[in-house]
């Protein structure tokens, strides 16, 4: 569009004949667009950014069932949710398994993904069918379906995994970090597929000749992924890591379904399933609001990262 | 290039690497032959505390407890109805915005992209409390538009940030032209552009297919008394006891709600990658 204009421009100094007839057209490009943004922004603007001055403002009230049923009137509370809130330990060890459970999943997440997507353009073409394949499989199973299946892979009777590691009956939901480990396992086989094809992708899209002169030199596997695959796929890596922390921040059925809820007295709570039992199974529904401001703030914080690094990129919006 | 790196003299370290991604295939695909196999495993013999990889005796009794406990097929057509719906209507809807913020210039345009940018990041979970409100208010609690709704708003900001690379791929020289053809700019839209963008559309789609179709949370909370608007995830749940599992009945349920994904997956594969190729070059 910039390159028209400024042709455009240049043209203006003599114009020997009539301007072309989409000349006309261009002062209604501004109402145009807005017709074509109508339909997103309404949606967006109604439920998404409604809800979150709705979710801002329950906060900052007393909501409990008293008041949804119409009881009892809402009251202003100031910060006194979040004072609550702060001053609960149990808050501030689930914000902690939190940040912790989702760095873990991001990590391994990226390394499994990234050392994959490398290893494929290795091989021949079966082998890497047979894993696009799978992976893909993984890709596609429904968080539900995918918990369920872990759990009976884990299962301490009917599991064929503790039988295979001679573990007995070792019961992986009932320990807090070996569950939570579970729960990793199955994130992790569900996410590394879209890192695997993403950075296979980008890696196929760098010219060959490049590696072969880094292999040439003589530069090691590893030198030649630090040194020169890296830095080349890094729009693609920013991509995938950001799209691995929203995801793994915000995790939410394989913990319902795989921990029942959250563990034995709650010690697999992650913020997500902490705020729903806050709202919906104990009516605190100020409390669960101002759980989900404090995760809105804090993948907010990651979007302003993630747009810097963008800005330094030098992506043009 | 692959003809220059099959001659190089590495045959050892690749066949290693090629055992090794087999190995991982073999890994990677074993939840999924569990879960199969499962399902169609005797009641008598899931329970049995020395699993076999194998069944002597496959039986379809796990699927037909399923099929008739309860009304899993109309769960499943629920399931089906909202994640079609929202995979079109998304589609349709941020493939007008992805032109108008791709092709034209206007005031805010650069605020409204930053915008869509923020709002991909936007934990829709966190705001399951004031939705539920607002479902109540509009009378769509218990019904499938509490889960259409919301979660169209939930796929578009990465849907139009995904179709914008698009978009933008499709030369401005082509719109020049068909202007001097005389074609409008509707036409212009829906016979040159959508076409033109349909790949990345499906690409698209997988992402706001798969969100969907994954939804638990917001059914768990939305669709609280009239259970016949249940969709799959929450059928899957009523074979969960506390005693005993039904394990047969959760596998063979999952293995009913994995396979439309499956199939989805396998027709637009080739697609995704090359959109996904399209929208990280971008």
């Amino acid at each position: 569009m910039a390159l028209v204009t400024a042709e455009r421009t240049k043209k203006a100094p003599a114009p020997v004949r009539p301007r072309p007839r989409r000349r006309p057209r261009r002062p209604s490009a501004g109402r145009t667009s807005w017709l074509y943004l109508l339909p997103a922004l309404v949606v967006l603007g109604g439920l998404l950014v409604y809800p979150i001055y709705q979710l801002g403002l329950i906060s900052f009230l007393e909501y409990t069932q008293a008041q949804v049923s119409g009881g009892e009137p809402t009251s202003f509370q100031g910060f006194g949710n979040y004072t609550a809130l702060f001053s609960d330990p149990q808050f501030w060890q689930v914000l902690l398994a939190t940040v912790l459970f989702a760095a873990a999943c991001v990590v391994t997440t990226l390394a499994v993904g990234c050392a994959l997507a490398v290893l494929l353009t290795r091989v021949r073409a079966v082998p890497r069918l047979a894993l696009m394949l799978a992976a893909l499989g993984a890709w596609a199973t429904p968080a539900v379906t995918g918990s369920t299946v872990w759990v009976l892979l884990f299962d301490p009777d009917f599991g064929p995994v503790n039988r295979l590691l001679g573990l007995g009956d070792f019961s992986w939901t009932y320990g807090r970090y070996s569950a939570f480990a579970l729960v990793l396992f199955e994130v992790v086989w569900c996410s590394f597929p879209f890192v695997m094809v993403t950075v296979y992708a980008g890696i196929k899209a760098i010219p060959s000749e490049v590696l072969e002169a880094a292999a040439l030199d003589g530069a090691s596997q590893w030198r030649i992924w630090r040194s020169v695959m890296a830095p080349m796929l890094r729009p693609i890596l920013v991509v995938v890591t950001i799209q691995s922390i929203i995801w793994d921040f915000k995790v939410f059925t394989q913990i319902y379904v795989m921990t029942n809820g959250g563990g034995i007295a709650g010690q697999n709570l992650v913020l997500n399933v902490y705020a729903y039992q806050k709202a919906f199974a104990s009516s605190q529904y100020s409390l669960g609001a101002a759980i989900g401001v404090v995760m809105l703030l804090i993948l907010l914080a990651v979007t302003l990262v993630h747009l810097r690094l963008l800005r330094r990129q030098g992506e043009d919006l | 290039m692959t003809s220059v790196r099959i001659r190089r003299p590495r045959r050892p370290g690749r066949l290693a690497a090629e055992a090794a991604v087999l190995l991982v295939a073999a890994v990677v695909a074993f939840p999924l032959y569990w879960m199969v196999l499962s399902a169609f495993k005797p009641a008598g013999e899931i329970q049995s505390t020395h699993p076999r990889p194998w069944t002597l005796s496959p039986s379809l009794d796990s699927f037909r407890r399923v099929f008739e406990q309860q009304e899993f097929g109309r769960y499943f057509l629920n399931s089906l109805i909202v994640a079609g719906t929202v995979v079109l209507a998304s589609a349709l809807i941020a493939f007008l915005a992805a032109t108008a913020v791709t092709r034209f210039r206007f005031r805010f345009r650069t605020t409204l992209l930053v915008m869509f940018l923020v709002a991909q990041m936007v934990p829709i979970e966190a705001l399951t409390i004031p939705l539920f409100f607002l479902m109540r208010d509009f009378g769509q609690l218990n019904t499938l538009g509490s889960l259409i709704l919301p979660h169209i708003a939930f796929s578009l900001p990465f849907a139009i940030w995904m179709l914008r690379g698009f978009v933008k791929a499709v030369p401005e020289a082509l719109e020049e032209q068909a202007a001097i053809d005389g074609a409008s700019r509707s036409r212009f839209l829906w016979q040159i552009l959508f076409p033109l963008v349909f790949p990345g559309l499906v690409a698209t789609s997988v992402f706001s297919f798969i969100s969907t179709w994954n939804d638990f949370l917001f059914a768990k909370s939305f669709l609280i008394s009239d259970t016949s608007q249940s969709t799959l995830p929450m059928a899957l749940l009523v074979f969960f006891k506390p005693d005993e599992n039904d394990w047969g009945g959760i596998m063979a349920g999952s293995t009913v709600m994995t396979i439309p994904v499956l199939v989805f997956f396998v027709l637009v594969q080739r697609r995704l990658v090359s959109g996904l190729g399209g929208a990280v070059k971008d």
